[in-house]
């Protein structure tokens, strides 16, 4: 059982690549059905945004456990320019990229927990979790 | 990963086999843009069965691709959506507003067919 997988994200098939891995972590986790669609769609949203505005970064999936309960977690890190304005950043159709706007609101929509730290300058750091049901 | 495009009489099946990179769909897009002129094409069936996710980028690429043909004259049907990929869409946020969707290859050509003799009939196509 792997307990951790990261890919490092820098060209668009390595979207490709984390959301497929996302998925088989997300089955070792438990998670099943449509769930499994909805991790790979969400790491599919955080991975584009790292190439989009960040150029390379990584994902980091793991097993995780709270009050018993299996799931999944990943963790999108990229030391890119960062976000100026989150809460900005957090709305529907809100883009600074060519993008329609929907990455991260969407990302948040799809997983049971979504954070997000940014330092301009410094980079951006998403964590994200789905819970096994 | 190239998408295979077939022509079948005026309309277009493409039928995308495996998982495609942002790259592949924008490719996928041109070549698709060329043949519907070179064969005058009046449909375009896109079969997105194989496909595990479709993400905001390949969601905005398809509507992208169906607005374009419309406007050489071509209508667009989507089909083969699964079931966990429409929950995922939905949920993201989604839509595929402007396309034309249908459960398979089958209802899709039937879909174009009807589409065709509306407009044969009354010269307002309803896709």
């Amino acid at each position: 059982m792997t307990v951790e997988t990261r890919v490092i994200v820098q060209r668009d098939a390595d979207i490709v690549t984390a959301r497929q891995l996302g998925r088989e972590m997300a089955a070792q986790a438990g998670l099943s059905g449509s769930d499994l669609t909805v991790v790979a769609t969400a790491i599919s949203e955080v991975a584009r945004n790292i190439i989009s505005y960040a150029v390379c970064g990584e994902i980091v999936l793991s097993l995780t456990l709270k009050n018993g309960r299996q799931g999944l977690m990943v963790v999108a890190q990229d030391e890119g320019p960062g976000i100026a304005d989150i809460d900005q950043a957090m709305i529907d159709g809100f883009s600074t990229g060519r993008s329609l706007g929907l990455g991260l609101p969407g990302a948040r929509r799809l997983m049971d927990e979504f954070e997000i730290v940014s330092k301009l300058g410094e980079g951006t750091t998403v964590t994200m979790r789905k819970w096994r049901r | 990963m190239s998408v295979p495009i077939l022509k079948q009489g005026d309309v277009l099946i493409a039928s995308i086999q495996s998982a495609l990179t942002d790259r592949d769909l924008l490719d996928f897009k041109e070549e698709l843009g060329q043949k519907v002129g070179r064969f005058r094409s009046r449909g375009v069936i896109i079969d997105v069965t194989a496909l595990d996710v479709l993400d905001s980028f390949a969601t905005r690429t398809l509507r992208n691709i169906a607005a374009a043909a419309r406007l050489r004259g071509a209508a667009t049907v989507v089909v083969g959506i699964q079931p966990d990929v429409a929950i995922a869409i939905v949920q993201l946020g989604l839509t595929l507003e402007g396309v034309a969707t249908a459960l398979d290859l089958e209802e899709g050509l039937e879909l174009l067919r009807e589409a065709q003799a509306t407009k044969a009939s009354d010269g307002v196509s309803s896709l």
